[in-house]
């Protein structure tokens, strides 16, 4: 635990918790609403969203890509809607169409564009570079107080610690909202609640989650953190308040678990080089959910088969 | 385009062609595979198969190499793939069977953690000494730069097989797909069928790793089953219909893709097919949204005219500005409300309808005729023209609307 | 002029007194036509739900009852018609509005516990990140109390039988303290005690002078529990009083023959 931790492990491990938990706040709602595949489809649009990003601004930066994925997302998610509603299509059916269109669109013009000369591919885009978000000038932990060191800090990780914090504030806000137009959306619209912009709205937040995630990350791990903490902690508790929580718990777990096996694993075994960390991230997880099933104390339903028994 | 004319024609050399076939082939049978899954409402089921390939052909090169082998053998890959996908469907079944999370979350957490999985071994390989040149990567967006004619074969015999075993199970599939119960009344054995279609669609997605790839084979299986819908409402159809959409995209992506550079084939045969939805989508005779758009506004105005109508007959002052400015429009009131002799007239004949349909509903007390009392159904739609005379004489003569008898 | 235009309205047996539509009238409707697809589940239905009453929204399967109520608080959207309650536009009223939706209408494997559903009546009243305070909280449970289910308060949902789902319904709609409760067959489904306890509620609030309006389908109960009927089928058939609109004719007109000889004779032994 000593400078090279703080050099080469530090940052990786917080940005891959900010992630996850980024991640796994909204999928809680996505969860509970038959939703989650949303963020599989948000997840395969964002390739699209930064290709072209990057033909219009002919730039790498942040900024831009993080606009362009954001965009991609917003037109995916209106554009299932559209094939949903107007085409009476479901809703699995409707993101399957969309979500795989896009993501075509995307590895063409990649495959058009002359995209060699910069770093934008399309396993970036699925793996993330966690590994290599290394912190150069920290000489030790004493660099977390020095702002020259922290200065040099990789932009990724007061980005998504943003990100995290907005998310956090967002469902805190909204959690009255959430909660009621989740369980009873006729109830919520009695009331005078806006669900249909609040269901919107949740998905929007999922997609920044996921764009500011999938720099850092790889778009696996935001499948994966979108769904198995929050269907990890379902099973554990029957309190929304105390599920969200325990997905919180299950993603800072699967971030670190994941960190630590993918760079020190392999040398348990006896291999020098390290293993796709964002791909160990999404393992974790879901072998947390698979433990879950098997022994989470709430895992089966109670409510089935005593409709008409009292 | 002469080149990919030639493709088309089969002239672009003989691997090609062979792509070209397989992929057509191919394409016809998963989007009649997917035709059933479809109507089955778990389209996203494919998704979740498709990324659980991904540590099947990891595991399978590692095990071929460890054994001395060629790791990169197609066949070996493809089983290794099945393998890790059919573990990747028994979990969803226990997840959604055995838990109370939904199916959706299920696929969605299998879909993440093999793909994620996948990924780990991927890396892994990378390291190795043998896998450097492994090329595996090509199975996440499918390639067929540099295919060599035995994996051409395997597509092509492999997409034959595939359209054979649809053919061959389209009767029970389409009973389960279209209504489970009632085939089980029949005596099928519904689980097993639905465990038959899933293993033609795991053995699709196999087949297609290496043209498209595990990230667009998914497309193959829910694109052409949602474009079919559009053409038609019988199950039977959908089924050859998406088998003809897949085909042709798969046909023509694939020639497309030989014939020019820089278009990898995978994404060209899911945009084929996505142009073929999005001109169905639109122009589909009764699903279409042009249609529907065009229904929805002829229906909406027929419903505040008659409505507005309705308001005249009774002298009842009209509050909802769409149905003012409609009825000014069509020239039955003026700006300032008041009935036209036109307004007056039709106004008449919307009341006398309403009385007949009094009467009919006196006369004709079963829920068949009176049922179709919904405000919009013409009386002369439901009764005889001698019907309507009795009502008629019941009521006596025509009252006028609006003072003008 | 006015006379050729009252004796329509008479012959159609449909104009509304002009009192019915007064500024005090709890719920009013206008030209309420909603539709799925090209076929009116509703059409222009009017309608005048009284105060100090229950009244009994009543109909064959598929005439549109739970519809007309949804969208008259918009929950699904209609095609036409405007709704007033207490004499205001409804998104003036909603303070005053409580609904009883359909009990299988949500997931009740949600995660969340019984005293947890009663406070989201509360919701409009504290706000997004308001404080419930203990006084708040207290309201809750005692509107629990109120059904019966005081005991109950943090059992996990998915453990509620059918009845004490919508004896929890029920009280969270008493949560919100309106002044018309809109309840969406409240009695589908439950058992004898649940009826019973949430009749002896509804009553109660009838006679501390609020609204109360229920989707309803059992005829044989309608003369015990309701003393105002609307009788719907797509279109409007009646509405008015038990003892003179809940009558053989008016039902026939609503079910169209649909219900048998036997089971009128049974309503008219009720009646007598």
């Amino acid at each position: 635990m000593g400078a090279d931790f703080v050099q080469f492990s530090l940052v990786p491990i917080l940005i891959g918790i900010f992630a996850s938990v980024a991640c796994a706040l909204p999928g809680n709602f996505l969860i509970l609403r038959r939703q989650a595949l949303i963020g599989d489809a948000i997840s395969h649009v964002v390739l699209p969203g930064i290709i072209v990003a990057f033909l219009i601004t002919g730039t790498v930066a942040a900024i831009p890509m993080m606009l362009g994925a954001a965009g991609a997302a917003v037109v995916a998610v209106v554009l299932i809607e559209a094939v949903k509603r107007l085409g009476g299509i479901e809703p699995g059916a409707a993101m399957g169409v969309i979500f795989t269109t896009l993501f075509a669109g995307g590895v063409l013009l990649l495959e058009q564009s002359d995209t060699s000369k910069v770093h934008l591919d399309v396993e970036h885009a699925l793996m993330g570079n966690l590994e290599s978000l290394i912190w150069f000038r920290t000489t030790g932990w004493e660099s977390v107080l020095d702002p020259v060191a922290l200065a040099s800090i990789p932009h990724e990780l007061p980005r998504m610690a943003a990100v995290c914090v907005l998310i956090i504030a967002l469902v805190l806000t909204f959690w009255r909202w959430l909660k009621i137009a989740t369980f009873d959306e006729g109830f919520a619209q009695a009331l005078g609640i806006p669900a249909g912009a609040l269901g919107f709205g949740l998905v929007i937040t999922a997609a920044v989650a996921a764009v500011a995630a999938f720099d850092a990350v790889g778009s696996i791990i935001v499948i994966a953190m979108f769904i198995c903490p929050p269907a990890a902690a379902r099973l554990m508790t029957n309190q929304l308040a105390t599920q969200v929580w325990w997905s919180v718990g299950f993603a800072i777990l699967s971030a670190v678990l994941g960190y630590v096996f993918a760079g020190y694993g392999p040398l348990w075994f006896g291999s020098q080089n390290a293993v796709s960390a964002a791909g160990m991230i999404a393992t974790v997880s879901g072998i947390i959910l698979g433990l879950a099933c098997l022994y989470g104390p709430h895992r089966s339903r109670v409510g089935v088969g005593r409709e008409e028994t009292a | 385009m002469n080149s990919f004319l030639d493709a088309l024609l089969l002239n672009a050399g003989y691997n090609a062609a062979l792509v070209a076939i397989g992929a057509g082939l191919l394409g016809f049978a998963a989007g009649s595979s997917g035709t059933f899954l479809f109507l089955r409402k778990r389209a996203l089921v494919s998704d979740a198969t498709a990324h659980a390939t991904l540590p099947g052909v990891g595991i399978a090169f590692i095990i071929m190499v460890s054994m001395g082998y060629d790791g990169r053998n197609l066949i070996g890959l493809l089983l290794g793939s099945a393998v890790t996908a059919a573990i990747g469907l028994v979990i969803i079944e226990w997840i959604a069977r055995r838990t109370r999370l939904a199916e959706d979350a299920a696929i969605g957490a299998v879909l993440g953690t093999f793909f994620g999985l996948g990924i780990v071994l991927l890396t892994i390989i990378q390291t190795m000494s043998s896998g450097r040149q492994a090329g595996l990567e090509g199975f996440l967006l499918g390639s067929t730069a540099g295919m060599l004619f035995q994996d051409a074969v395997v597509i092509a015999i492999g997409g034959s097989l595939a359209v054979f075993a649809t053919w061959l199970m389209r009767r029970p599939m389409t009973l389960v797909a279209f209504d489970a119960e009632y085939a089980a009344a029949m005596g099928y054995n519904v689980r097993r069928i639905d465990l038959l279609m899933m293993g033609l669609v795991m053995a699709v997605t196999v087949i297609g790793l290496k043209l498209v790839g595990l990230i667009l084979i998914v497309a193959m299986l829910i694109i052409p089953p949602v474009t079919a819908r559009f053409w038609t409402d019988r199950s039977g159809r959908v089924v050859w219909i998406a088998g003809v959409v897949g085909g042709a995209s798969g046909y023509m992506g694939a020639a497309l893709s030989a014939s020019a550079s820089a278009m990898p084939t995978g994404p060209i045969i899911v945009l084929m097919a996505a142009a073929i939805f999005l001109f169905s989508l639109i122009f589909a005779p009764v699903r279409g949204v042009a249609a529907a758009v065009i229904r929805h506004h002829r229906f909406q105005r027929r419903v505040h005219r008659r409505q507005g109508l309705l308001s005249l007959s009774r002298e009842e002052p009209i509050r909802e500005k769409f149905t003012l400015r409609l009825l000014e429009r069509d020239g039955l009131i003026r700006p300032d409300g008041v009935p036209t002799d036109k307004g007056r007239a039709q106004a008449a004949k919307v009341s006398r309808d309403e009385r007949r349909w009094d009467v009919a509903r006196e006369v004709h007390q079963d829920a068949g005729l009176t049922g179709r009392y919904d405000g919009l159904t013409p009386i002369e739609e439901v009764f005889t023209s001698d019907e309507i005379q009795e009502f008629d004489r019941r009521l006596g003569p025509p009252v006028a609307v609006g003072g003008l008898a | 002029m006015t006379r050729v235009a009252a004796t329509i309205a008479a012959q159609d047996g449909r104009a509304i007194s002009p009192a019915a539509a007064a500024s005090d009238c709890p719920l009013t409707l206008q030209g309420i036509t909603v539709s799925y697809g090209e076929k009116p589940a509703v059409f222009s239905v009017d309608a005048a739900f009284p105060a100090n009453a229950m009244t009994a929204i009543i109909g064959p399967n598929g005439a549109g009852k739970s519809t007309m109520l949804k969208a008259a608080l918009g929950v699904i959207p209609r095609l036409s018609g405007e709704v007033s309650v207490f004499g205001v536009p409804i998104e003036q009223a909603r303070d005053r509005i409580a609904y009883v939706p359909q009990r299988a209408s949500v997931d009740w494997d949600f995660p969340t516990t019984v005293i947890d559903v009663v406070q989201m009546g509360l919701y409009r009243k504290v706000g997004l990140i308001g404080r419930l305070s203990g006084a708040m909280t207290a309201q809750a449970k005692e509107c629990l109390d109120r059904v019966g289910m005081a005991d109950f308060a943090h059992r996990q949902i998915g453990q509620l039988s059918g009845g004490q789902q919508q004896r929890v319904f029920l009280a969270r709609a008493l949560a919100q303290d309106a002044d018309l409760y809109l309840l969406d067959e409240p009695f589908a489904g439950v058992d004898a005690a649940t009826e019973r306890a949430i009749i002896d509620v509804l009553k109660l609030l009838k006679s501390n002078g609020k609204a109360v309006v229920a989707v309803h389908h059992d005829l044989s109960t309608v003369r015990d529990y309701f003393d105002h009927v609307f009788l719907i089928n797509v279109r409007r058939v009646a509405e008015g009083p038990v003892e003179t609109t809940f009558t053989t004719e008016n039902l026939n007109a609503t079910y169209g023959g649909r219900l048998g000889a036997t089971h009128m004779a049974e309503l008219e032994g009720v009646a007598s």
